[in-house]
């Protein structure tokens, strides 16, 4: 079999890993830079379609084209997503179930959009590894329905990638942990990452990695964390500069990334300030610990009901539980760390890396899967219950949740009218009692009954949750033995045709995006030793002879002027001719600092720090 | 294939749950679709359904009380559906039961002051116990009668299983009611009545 790669389709970042044959262990593909998480966001430029940190830096810039944070709409329908949709700068709009991004120019589903992020993993796994790569483990929260697990595989299929196991995220992260210390008992992995919280509970016994009951939020993370004091920092700016900036996205955009960011500083200090340069006011602010621990606690509380109920559910005392392990970005906030210490009333801790283990996680579940470990077992379960409606509305459960996976139910249907050849039905998922309440999955249509008495047909529907948690549904009219058609209608998610063209749509828009992006790190590139070159000139520049100077500067026009162009190689070649034509004033200059620092620094320190800048 | 079968044990309750544990993960690791990847179509539906029939099995055997309500059902040769109908309150608790309704519509009629709530808490509790009981006779005695029992006395035993399960079902049903009038149920969260 080839090689499968693990995928942590994440909120925040994602990453791609697998498994390194010489030592067994999984390792994470890092990016020619040396990064190993890959921001998931994706700018649409006028010049092509920017991932990563590229698409990063567009935040600020293009907020209503540069799409972050689209884990939160996968597999969602509008009115799922309508509360949060005023803290996106991009435009969501409602479409045939699902949602789509409003780009002006064009709309995307988020499907398509996880798909660019795929393809970018994809392509740094190949070029990493010298090979193609076709087949992918991919990542979700434990607790995605199986409208969000569709979505994912869908992406998948528009990146190019044979999506052959959807995983739950905190069972990954227990298989990366099981295969470094084979510590046998009941395990408790709390997985809070950018947008979505799982709690799971397993138990690990002679390399079996049994899921006892997971349960969770899907619409709880590290950003609900940022928005908190995103509105905390709105009010205070409009208490103190009398500006209201709610309404504009940019700054908007400003002060999230701010707020992220002293909020990741706030993990190992006790205090930090913010400094925001707005056009009108520069807004200064010092914030404690204490001050956003009591903005995220009621968010921090919304943890721990799902880590009880898993308990309960599972049949265990917070005592029955051997090792609490954290995983995801969030789990770095140490009021977080408190309350899951408290709740389960022992240290917690993460000794791999929690940006990574689930990544990791998912290269050894696809190692299981070519083959290539045959002792280790993952067993996981259904997050929600399964069910049917039924009359009034009233849902007949037939999986109820936790049920280990694979797992299968038949239920008998039959027609309530003389001549009747079609029985409708409709499927839910959720813990509610009412069909309205839970959430729908399809509405399926059996067909090709033969015409009888009513109450007469035996149609036996088999419902079968597949390893990836996903729903597949067969009919059988036992009278005679003929299998029904049955038509679905899923309530939320792409059609086949849709994802087909979206498939031949990426391979399309996949040339040229390539060759903008090409285009774009030259210009990136270009502008980076333009900007070294020009202060070159401005602090040191008479350390050159005069017609050096004229050279130096004859090179930057020239450079200057392809990079306006579309031509990738010229600018390439004149971004070298511009190095080269400087590389005597770079001399000189390092010369002079160090002659200017003799007596008071070490040379290698000069060195050391110049390397930096 | 019934549950029993799939773990090649005899139509017996008392099982040694250790043992039917280790019995899984040996099945599991024969079964599981993550071993048959590679595998020819066919023989990934027979692992995938396989797989499935071990997953049913196991959860039901595990569990003393399902494993009595199956073994019920299974004698009896009914379909595995849902049981149909309300639950029948046993004859020895029709009394009180009828007193316990009565709150309840009390309850939901005109709210409830603090002494009513402090007699359905109380109800409950004792109902609670019954249920405790109940459960304790249906896994104790009554599946040990089964295992001893020789063919004459299975259909009494098995009638005797199929009451106290009955009584169970019916106890469970009230403990919700009451607390639910007692406005204790959590929002958004429904615990499965299993049947």
């Amino acid at each position: 079999m080839s090689r499968i790669v693990g995928i942590d389709l994440g909120t925040t970042n994602s990453l791609v890993a697998f498994v390194d044959e010489k030592t067994g262990l999984p390792r994470v593909v890092p990016d020619r830079e040396g990064h190993t998480l890959l921001p998931s966001i994706v700018a649409f430029t006028p010049d092509g379609v920017l991932v990563g940190d590229a698409a990063r830096r567009q935040l600020v810039r293009h907020p209503e084209r540069t799409v972050y944070s689209v884990k939160r709409l996968m597999g969602r329908g509008y009115e799922d997503v309508n509360d949060e949709l005023c803290y996106f700068p991009y435009k969501v709009l409602p479409c045939e179930g699902i949602v789509k991004i409003d780009l002006g120019d064009r709309a995307v589903t988020p499907p398509e959009v996880s798909a660019i992020i795929l393809r970018a993993l994809r392509e740094r796994a190949e070029a990493y590894l010298g090979e193609p790569v076709e087949k992918a483990v991919v990542t979700v929260p434990a607790y995605f329905n199986d409208s969000q697990r569709q979505a994912t595989k869908d992406a998948g299929r528009i990146a190019g990638l044979d999506v052959v196991r959807i995983v739950n995220e905190p069972t990954a992260a227990s298989l990366a942990y099981g295969l470094h210390r084979l510590k046998e008992g009941v395990i408790a992995v709390y997985d809070l990452g950018g947008g979505t919280f799982d709690i799971s509970l397993l138990r690990v016994e002679a390399g079996v990695f049994e899921v006892l009951a997971t349960n969770g939020n899907t619409r709880l993370g590290g950003d609900d964390f940022d928005r908190a004091i995103v509105l905390w920092l709105l009010d205070d700016i409009r208490d103190r500069h009398g500006a209201y900036l709610g309404r504009d996205a940019e700054a908007m955009q400003e002060l999230r990334l701010a707020a992220e960011a002293a909020k990741i500083r706030l993990s190992s200090d006790e205090r930090t300030t913010l400094t925001i340069p707005f056009e009108a006011f520069t807004y200064h602010q010092e914030i404690t610990r204490a001050d956003v621990e009591g903005l995220i606690a009621r968010l921090v509380e919304g943890t721990l009901g799902p880590c009880r109920m898993a308990l309960a559910d599972a049949g265990l005392a917070p005592a029955d539980v051997d090792e609490v392990v954290l995983v995801g970005g969030s789990t770095r906030v140490p009021l977080v760390r408190r309350r899951v210490q408290e709740v389960f009333g022992r240290p917690a801790h993460s000794q791999l890396s929690a940006d990574e283990v689930v990544a990791l996680g998912a290269a050894v579940q696809a190692h299981i899967l070519a083959g290539g470990i045959t002792d280790m077992l993952l067993l996981d379960v259904t997050p929600l219950s399964l069910g049917i409606e039924t009359l009034g509305g009233i849902v007949s459960v037939l999986i109820p949740r936790n049920t280990t996976i694979p797992t299968s139910a038949r239920e008998m249907f039959t027609t309530s009218v003389d001549g009747q050849v079609v029985v409708d039905m409709h499927v839910v998922q959720g813990e509610r009692e009412l069909a309205r309440d839970c959430r729908s999955l399809a509405r399926f249509e059996l067909r090709g009954i033969d015409p009888m008495p009513a109450g007469m047909p035996k149609i036996e529907v088999v419902f079968l949750i597949d390893a990836n948690g996903i729903l597949q549904v067969a009919a059988k009219e036992l009278r005679t033995g003929k299998a029904a058609s049955i038509e679905v209608k899923p309530t939320y998610g792409l059609s086949e045709a849709d994802v087909e063209r979206m498939v031949e749509d990426s391979f399309a828009y996949a040339e040229a995006d390539v060759e903008a992006r090409l285009l774009i790190e030259a210009r990136n590139e270009a502008d980076t030793v333009m900007t070294h070159v020009e202060r070159a000139l401005r602090q040191s520049g008479e350390l050159a002879p005069a017609d050096e100077r004229e050279a130096i500067r004859q090179a930057l026009e020239e450079l200057r002027q392809a990079r306006s162009g579309t031509d990738r190689d010229l600018i390439h070649e004149r971004t070298t001719a511009l190095n080269r034509a400087t590389e005597h004033l770079a001399e000189v200059m390092m010369d002079a600092a160090l002659k200017d620092a003799l007596g008071s620094k070490r040379a290698a320190e000069i060195l050391a720090s110049r390397g930096e800048s | 294939m019934n549950h029993f079968e799939v773990f090649g044990l005899p139509r017996k309750l008392g099982i040694d749950t250790v043992e039917l544990q280790r019995k899984f993960y040996e099945l599991s690791r024969r079964w599981h679709p993550d071993f048959h990847q590679a595998a020819p179509p066919a023989e990934q539906a027979r692992a995938l359904e396989a797989s499935a029939r071990l997953n049913a099995a196991y959860r039901t055997l595990r569990d003393p009380v399902a494993r009595v309500e199956y073994l019920v059902r299974l004698e009896e040769g009914r379909a595995p559906a849902a049981a149909t109908g309300k639950p029948k309150a046993p004859p020895d608790l029709l009394e009180e039961m009828f007193e316990i309704q009565e709150a309840l519509a009390e309850a939901k009629a005109g709210g409830l002051d603090e002494a009513g709530r402090r007699r359905l808490a109380a109800e409950r509790e004792r109902l609670r116990g019954r249920f405790r009981d109940e459960e304790a006779r249906l896994v104790g005695p009554l599946a040990a009668a089964w295992d001893a029992g020789d063919a004459a006395e299975r259909p009494r035993t098995l009638e005797a299983c199929r009451q106290a399960l009955a009584t169970r079902a019916y106890l469970r049903t009230v403990i919700d009611d009451l607390t639910e009038a007692l406005g204790e149920s959590q929002e958004g969260h429904v615990t499965h009545r299993r049947h």
